[in-house]
């Protein structure tokens, strides 16, 4: 197994590579020179030679990448042009609150979208099924930022039950911390929820039809053990994968929904350094979501034995 | 008598056809007739609403008012913004960009993404190479490529219809790659091949027509995807210019006054939900028709 481990990491690096290599390639051969963005509207062309020379960014490109891959190996992903600080300390500082929605919204969307997927399999056909099956139709179809004024709208200013924007660090208390993240989490868990019901009421669909349910069944197993216990642990896999694939779907939301609620995370890092040009943040932002990507990714692979005693590596 | 005749037989039994289609596929009925009156709304948004420029300051955001609805030169229909500009103007114009970005990615993605697909499925070698790239391009979140894209560049509609079709190609790529590695197994591609086919003729005679089904049901997500993408961006001033009226540039404008003028946010917002709801239903009632592989396993 470890073993195994090892040898799926090795093979996540040539994707990864191919990543900092799309990405180093998007920002120097996309129209636009850099050196002329970090010197303003004002430079000369001298002074623009010069921040080219300390770049190096007169060098040839492979001679670029290569200083550039090597830094980043050693967690050095640049300097932020604005805050004149390395881009891996600005978003280590900003992790926190992204990490906490993240994990808010995985938990709202996995269970709840578990539990109306198994509802809708085991009513297949009923006005239940297909009230879930439009509620992920809706899911789908609703802009993150549209969903997220709404519920501010409807909770935190008409019914002032919920803050309006912004966040607490957990270590100031559990309570104001959740209050702060319970909007954020449902506007930013809403597709991710349709996505994960949907493929759980197929699967759960496809497995109440196996003949050991029916076996079970028969010797008088009850319903909630049946759903829970029989048929929702073999129908582990699917989900599993759709849960690591719908992880892209909660990275671009959560740069949207840390500007509706405010939320000072990684996902604003970003947003702030549209505006400034600061692409050393971009960079350094989209290299990180890639690698988490990847390895949440490799970690629904592996997780595959957790679920499946067959599957053996 | 006769000719009456011959005019009226045909004319039910279309209709009776139509009725029929319209109950077996309630989603393509309903999702294309709702975008069917969005494209209306597109083009003939100058001569169904007024200048979404005009800025009135007397008039700032006023409430939504259905009296004399359709009075000339009504400019609260929808109720105005912080600029006492015309909120049902700006939405009607808004329409034309969403759904000329939504179109525009779905063709491009589509028309690129076949190309390489259907050279990674045929050609091994090309395969090895092309599907590494393709897992890279898939791994960066879609929405910071088109950030880092737009943020360089400067922005504009054109770099926006790049910004999202480039991360949607490798979709398109596995898909039609998936339908030729299977279709080349059969015997009559090995048939094509020993009467001596060239490459050419077997993929584009043979090969090409399994993936349309499948294509046209991808198509229609990507164009509701490009549509929220774009809304995205323009929300978050990564998008189109701030000074042309589109849904996610009105509601990152108006987002300051939500707690005052809430109809500033929710007109651009329910119309981009109805057009994405809308292509997203018709796209679940073609799938059930042209893929049933794909409409079982959903």
């Amino acid at each position: 197994m470890i073993a195994y481990i090892i040898r799926r990491l090795i093979a996540t690096i040539p994707v990864m590579l191919l990543v900092a290599v799309i990405v180093f390639l998007l920002v120097h051969l996309a129209p636009g020179d850099p050196a002329s963005v970090i010197a303003g509207d004002n430079a000369t062309s001298d002074q623009i030679a010069a921040i080219r020379a300390t770049l190096g960014l007169d060098r040839p490109l492979w001679e670029q990448f290569a200083i550039w891959i090597w830094r980043v190996l050693q967690g050095d992903l640049g300097q932020s042009l604005f805050w004149n600080r390395g881009v891996a300390e600005l978003i280590l500082q900003r992790a926190e609150p992204t990490i906490s929605l993240a994990i808010t919204t995985l938990i709202f969307a996995v269970t709840i979208a578990i539990g109306l997927g198994v509802l809708a399999a085991w009513k297949a056909g009923s006005g239940i099924d297909r009230s879930v099956m439009g509620l992920a139709v809706a899911g789908f179809s609703l802009p993150v930022f549209v969903v997220g004024y709404l519920l501010v709208y409807l909770f935190a200013i008409e019914l002032r039950w919920l803050p309006v924007q912004g966040y607490r660090p957990i270590a100031e208390g559990f309570w104001p911390w959740l209050e702060r993240l319970i909007l954020p989490s449902i506007a930013l868990g809403l597709a991710y929820l349709a996505l994960i019901a949907r493929i759980t009421r197929t699967t759960m669909l496809e497995i109440l039809a196996e003949d050991y349910i029916r076996t079970a069944q028969a010797k008088g197993v009850a319903t909630r053990p049946m759903l829970f216990k029989h048929a929702l642990k073999n129908a582990a896999v699917p989900i599993v994968t759709v849960v690591g694939i719908g992880v892209a779907l909660l990275i671009s939301g959560v740069v949207i929904t840390e500007t509706v609620f405010n939320i000072p995370g990684v996902g604003r890092l970003v947003v702030d350094a549209i505006t400034r040009r600061d692409y050393p943040i971009i960079q350094g932002v989209m290299l990180v979501f890639s690698a988490i990507y990847v390895l949440v990714n490799l970690a629904v692979d592996l997780s595959y034995t957790l679920f499946d005693p067959r599957v053996r590596y | 008598m006769a000719t009456a005749a011959t005019v009226v037989t045909p004319l039910i039994s279309t209709r009776g056809g139509f009725v029929r289609f319209a109950r077996r596929n309630p989603t393509i009925v309903i999702g294309g007739a709702m975008l069917l009156v969005m494209v209306f709304v597109a083009v003939f948004a100058p001569w169904i609403s007024g200048d979404p420029f005009t800025v009135s300051p007397v008039d700032r955001l006023k409430p939504p008012s259905f009296a004399d609805f359709f009075a000339a030169g009504k400019i609260d229909r929808f109720g105005t913004d912080n600029l006492g500009r015309d909120i049902y103007a700006r939405t009607v114009h808004g329409t034309r960009i969403s759904l000329v970005v939504g179109i525009t990615v779905s063709i491009l993605a589509t028309l690129i993404g076949l190309a390489i697909g259907l050279a990674a499925g045929y050609f091994r070698v090309v395969d090895a190479i092309v599907m590494r790239v393709m897992d890279a391009l898939m791994a960066i979140p879609s929405i910071l490529l088109a950030i880092a894209l737009v943020a360089l560049t400067g922005g504009g509609i054109a770099i926006v219809i790049v910004a999202i079709t480039v991360p949607d190609i490798p979709r398109v790529v596995r898909l039609v790659r998936s339908v030729v590695l299977t279709v080349r197994e059969r015997p009559y591609i090995d048939a094509a091949i020993s009467v001596g086919s060239p490459s050419q003729k077997i993929i584009l005679r043979h090969i090409l027509p399994s993936t349309v089904g499948p294509l046209i049901v991808q198509a229609t997500y990507l164009c509701a995807s490009a549509i929220l993408v774009e809304a995205g961006l323009s929300f978050l001033g990564a998008g189109v210019p701030p000074e042309i009226p589109t849904w996610g540039n009105m509601i990152a404008q108006s987002r300051l006054f939500l707690a005052r003028a809430p109809w500033t946010i929710f007109a651009p917002g329910a119309c981009l939900a109805l057009v994405v709801l809308s292509i997203n239903l018709l796209g679940d009632g073609l799938r059930d028709r042209l893929d049933p592989r794909l409409a079982r396993r959903m």
